[in-house]
């Protein structure tokens, strides 16, 4: 058992882990981050997507040793502080205002990788065709079959980030 | 208006699911008193205990008098089905169904329903569903049925509502109450007058009845359904606050795992705890054949498992992937057998041509991403709370009472919406295992399974062998059919087409693997099998595939309608570029109607050091009527995700297994589609306004193997078996 700090959405968190422990069994039992889903343990899913240093990783095969200081930020921390809504004081990120937008799921319980995906694929892809959609998140799973609507999804939030820079809510 | 013709009950629509599989099994596990009790009865062995409730009974389809699994037909539902629907002090409408949502969206389009009949914004609805001390009873959220049957329920419930507070308004302003009407969340006087149902409902006590006839909307009336409504909780989605039952915390909550045999039907040999024991905070539980360890983190319960040594005895002998299909023709089920119509059926005079031909199904993996959970908690009286994500909070909740040997009424289960299901979550083996533990920590215990569980010890889709013998007379029209399935099921074993003589039967069988329900049932592979066969006849007869399904479809304009629809759309029978190929299938089940079109290219038959398929699926067009349409964009959804999901089964799921082992239980190796698996699909939608609405979560995926498997047949002979695969 070892001591690690993590830099989990902004704050420096403290953790007693084993070096090979999952990132995401501390995120959701240490952290109670559970918007980061278990789907497989095998990273063949995408349910537990999370940025580490804004790219896309699988929390579920990332070794909590392995995390060092790169800054963790998981679907909790999407959305910023802003305008209010019924449901909160909070500002959805384009990704994820878009998927509300089109409804792209069902049971929903994809939607978080799925996001935390497509955010990571365009930093780095800032305008993915829909082939490279399909490429990049080939590895996140949605059983309800909804991918048609999260490549319309993400084509979306792309065009409006590309066209409204700002929308992206700052350095995430 | 006409309340008979918008109100009944589908004709045409099932009572029940004709199987019931995963009901039919015997409890997992007998816990040590029952086991020895058992014993004494039996001398060891084998144990098998039937369904002791008639609920269940009924809902197998096995109750007295039935002749085996899948012949259970016509079996009423019970009359305890009901809802709620309550309107406070406020105004604010809560609306109580025993119904689960799974990803279908009812909890959306049930609440369309509510806010249409009773005038009400949607916003002021709150759904409080599956929750076995807070709703009224319900089977369980399967076969397509909360739309033809909840939805109705609930929109006599709300009428009924609005028509009594137009009473309350007229007793209360002295005015005759066809002056008044509901708009709104208020009722509306002629003479300008408003009262907000809070108002009329603040310190009453009122409680009625729904009328025989309730006033209802027709759905050319309607204004809230048949609207594209979002989901009404979709933010908790995409912000990842919606809590999953793996996402449940309880005071004092404490982790579980269970500790699984080495092969189906394994029994407990030996056990050596003592690593386990002496890690902290570790309790073993050992309770016959039961085996689990609960600790106070997730990751000291995996380990503690781990750290466990049990050796199991596993029956040898186990039939595999390979050897199942002839092992259906040699061990029926039940003491009724009938012979194969195959065998049986006498071709008519005039028959010139015959046509055999025999299709393998394997078993699949329903693979929901949210595995099987639970949290249980025992309150200091006795009294047992389970958290869990099933399509049946009710029958888990009569076989926790059951394993458990308390009252129904001492035993709450709760299912938060859940991470989907597909068929596969009827059972409670999860609930009953957390309990087990939590009774033993006398704390609260969650259990998560990991996928691997998932994939072994959850039960599958029947796999199964399905035998066709059919005669042409000299006109090319097809006189005889006779059809046969051995296990995989009844869902959609009748041909829809007009043949005189056409015996089908469905055979039950032993399965040496867990199975039960799935998404459409075995209407999935009843289809593949009856549809290629069409397609085979019409090739070998040198017709056009689509017009041989139509000289047979005389009778049936709702499939003419639909197969119609896609060969306009997909340019039938012309592909879109040389070297391609289309294909075609149609099919009826549980009131919907679908055809679907397919075009497919051919592709290399190797690719990355892996055997691919050979062809290519290019695009997907499919035509689904289910009646009158309750939320087009929800519908829709549901149509192009049940093709998404039917081309896993189509394309390249099956469970691999031998010796009472899955040799394929990772979703590495057992492919699910992918988003560079889905091709292009262009849904078309027809609404029949005159007729009520179907269920739609299911039936739109039965005809699209068939579809592919007839398209590839263009590049080359295809196996008789899914998924499809060029020989």
């Amino acid at each position: 058992m070892a001591r690690y700090v993590l830099r989990v959405n902004g704050k420096d968190r403290e953790i007693d882990a084993e070096p090979g422990d999952s990132l995401l069994s501390v995120l959701r039992y240490d952290f109670g981050l559970t918007g980061s889903r278990y789907g497989c343990g095998e990273g063949q899913c995408g349910a537990c997507t999370v940025l580490l240093d804004g790219a896309g990783a699988r929390s579920c095969v990332t070794r909590v040793g392995t995390v060092g200081t790169k800054a963790i930020t998981t679907i909790e921390a999407l959305a910023t502080a802003g305008s209010s809504d019924a449901a909160g004081p909070v500002k959805l990120h384009p990704v994820q205002q878009a998927f509300l937008d089109v409804e792209a799921f069902q049971c929903g319980y994809c939607t978080s990788g799925m996001i935390m995906a497509a955010v990571g694929m365009l930093k780095t892809n800032p305008n993915p065709s829909e082939q490279d959609i399909a490429r990049m998140m080939d590895r996140n799973v949605c059983r309800c079959g909804t991918n048609l609507r999260i490549v319309q999804a993400i084509r979306l939030a792309a065009e409006r980030m590309r066209t409204t820079p700002t929308a992206a809510g700052g350095a995430r | 208006m006409n309340a008979e013709r918008t109100n009944p009950e589908p004709a045409n629509l099932e009572p029940l699911e004709p199987e019931r599989y995963e009901l039919s099994e015997p409890r997992r596990y007998v816990f040590e008193l029952e086991r020895r009790e058992f014993m004494r009865l039996f001398g060891g062995g084998l144990v098998v205990i039937a369904a002791a409730s008639d609920l269940l009974a009924q809902e197998s389809g096995r109750g007295a008098g039935q002749g085996g699994r899948g012949q259970g037909r016509g079996q009423a539902a019970p009359p305890e089905i009901s809802a709620w629907v309550h309107i406070d002090e406020k105004g604010n409408v809560r609306v109580a169904t025993g119904k689960v949502e799974i990803g279908q969206n009812i909890r959306t389009s049930l609440a369309q329903t509510v806010a249409d009949e009773l005038r009400v914004p949607i916003a002021t609805i709150t759904m409080v569903m599956a929750d076995t001390d807070t709703t009224p009873f319900d089977m369980g959220t399967f076969g397509s049925l909360t739309t033809p049957r909840m939805a109705p329920q609930l929109a006599r419930a709300a009428a009924a509502a609005r028509e009594m507070l137009i009473d309350r308004a007229a007793d209360q302003w002295k005015v005759d109450r066809a002056s008044l009407s509901a708009r709104d969340g208020k009722i509306v006087a002629k003479d300008g007058r408003t009262a907000p149902y809070g108002d009329l409902t603040k310190g009453q006590a009122i409680a009625g009845t729904i009328p025989a006839n309730p006033s209802l909307d027709t759905p050319e009336q309607w204004q809230v359904r048949g609207k594209p409504i979002k989901k009404v909780d979709g933010r908790d989605f995409v912000t990842g606050r919606h809590e999953y039952t793996p996402d449940i915390k309880r005071p004092g909550l404490v982790y579980g795992r269970v500790i699984r045999p080495d092969g189906f039907g394994g029994t407990l040999v030996s056990v050596d705890d003592a690593k386990a024991k002496a890690m902290a905070g570790v309790t073993v539980v050992r309770d016959g054949d039961f085996l689990g360890v609960v600790a106070p983190t997730e990751r000291a319960a995996a380990r503690a498992a781990s750290a466990v040594q049990a050796s199991w005895n596993v029956p040898a002998g186990q039939p595999s992937s390979e050897t199942v299909f002839d092992y259906f023709k040699k061990n029926p089920e039940g003491a009724r057998q009938s012979a194969p119509a195959v065998d049986t059926i006498q071709m008519p005079a005039g028959v010139v041509r015959t046509f055999e031909a025999s299709y393998r199904i394997p078993y699949i993996a329903h693979t929901p991403l949210e595995p099987r959970t639970a949290v249980a908690e025992w309150s200091p009286d006795g009294k047992l709370t389970v958290w869990t994500g099933t399509q049946r909070p009710f029958g888990v909740r009569s076989e926790l009472a059951e394993a458990f040997r308390m009252p129904e009424d001492r035993v709450r289960v709760i299912v938060p919406d859940m991470g989907s299901g597909y068929g596969g979550k009827h059972t409670g083996e999860c609930a009953i295992e957390t309990a087990r533990l939590a009774k033993a920590a006398g704390t609260p215990v969650k259990v998560v399974w990991t996928r691997a569980e998932e994939f072994e010890w959850a039960y599958f889709r029947p796999a199964g062998v399905i035998d066709i013998k059919s005669g042409v007379d000299a006109s090319g029209r097809i006189v005889a059919w006779a059809f046969d399935n051995w296990n995989s099921g009844a869902s959609g074993l009748q041909s829809p087409y007009d043949i005189a003589l056409k015996p089908a039967v469905f055979h039950p069988t032993k399965t040496p693997l867990r199975q039960g329900s799935y998404r459409a049932l075995a209407a999935t592979a009843n289809h593949y099998a009856r549809e290629m066969h069409m397609d085979d006849m019409a090739r070998a007869l040198g017709v056009d595939p689509l017009e041989f399904r139509m000289t047979h479809l005389e009778s049936d304009p709702r499939m003419r309608a639909v197969l119609t629809a896609v060969a306009q759309k997909i340019g039938w029978p012309k592909p879109s570029a040389a070297g391609r190929s289309l294909g075609i299938a149609c099919g009826t089940e549980k009131a919907g109607w679908v055809a679907t079109a397919v075009e497919v290219s051919p592709a290399p038959r190797a690719v990355e050091g892996k055997q691919a398929g050979g062809f290519k699926v290019e695009r997907i067009v499919i035509a689904f009527e289910c009646g009158a349409i309750v939320n087009p964009d929800g519908l829709k959804n549901q149509v192009e995700g049940s093709i998404v999901q039917g081309l896993g089964g189509a394309l390249f799921e099956a469970i691999s297994f031998k010796d009472g082992r899955v040799l394929n239980g990772s979703m590495e190796q057992y492919r699910v589609p992918r988003f560079r698996d889905v091709p292009p699909i262009e849904t078309i939608l027809l609404d029949r306004k005159d007729i009520p609405s179907a269920g739609a979560g299911e039936s739109s995926l039965i005809a699209l193997a068939p579809a592919i498997g007839s398209a590839v047949r263009g590049l080359g002979p295809v196996a008789r078996e899914l998924p499809v695969r060029l020989l």
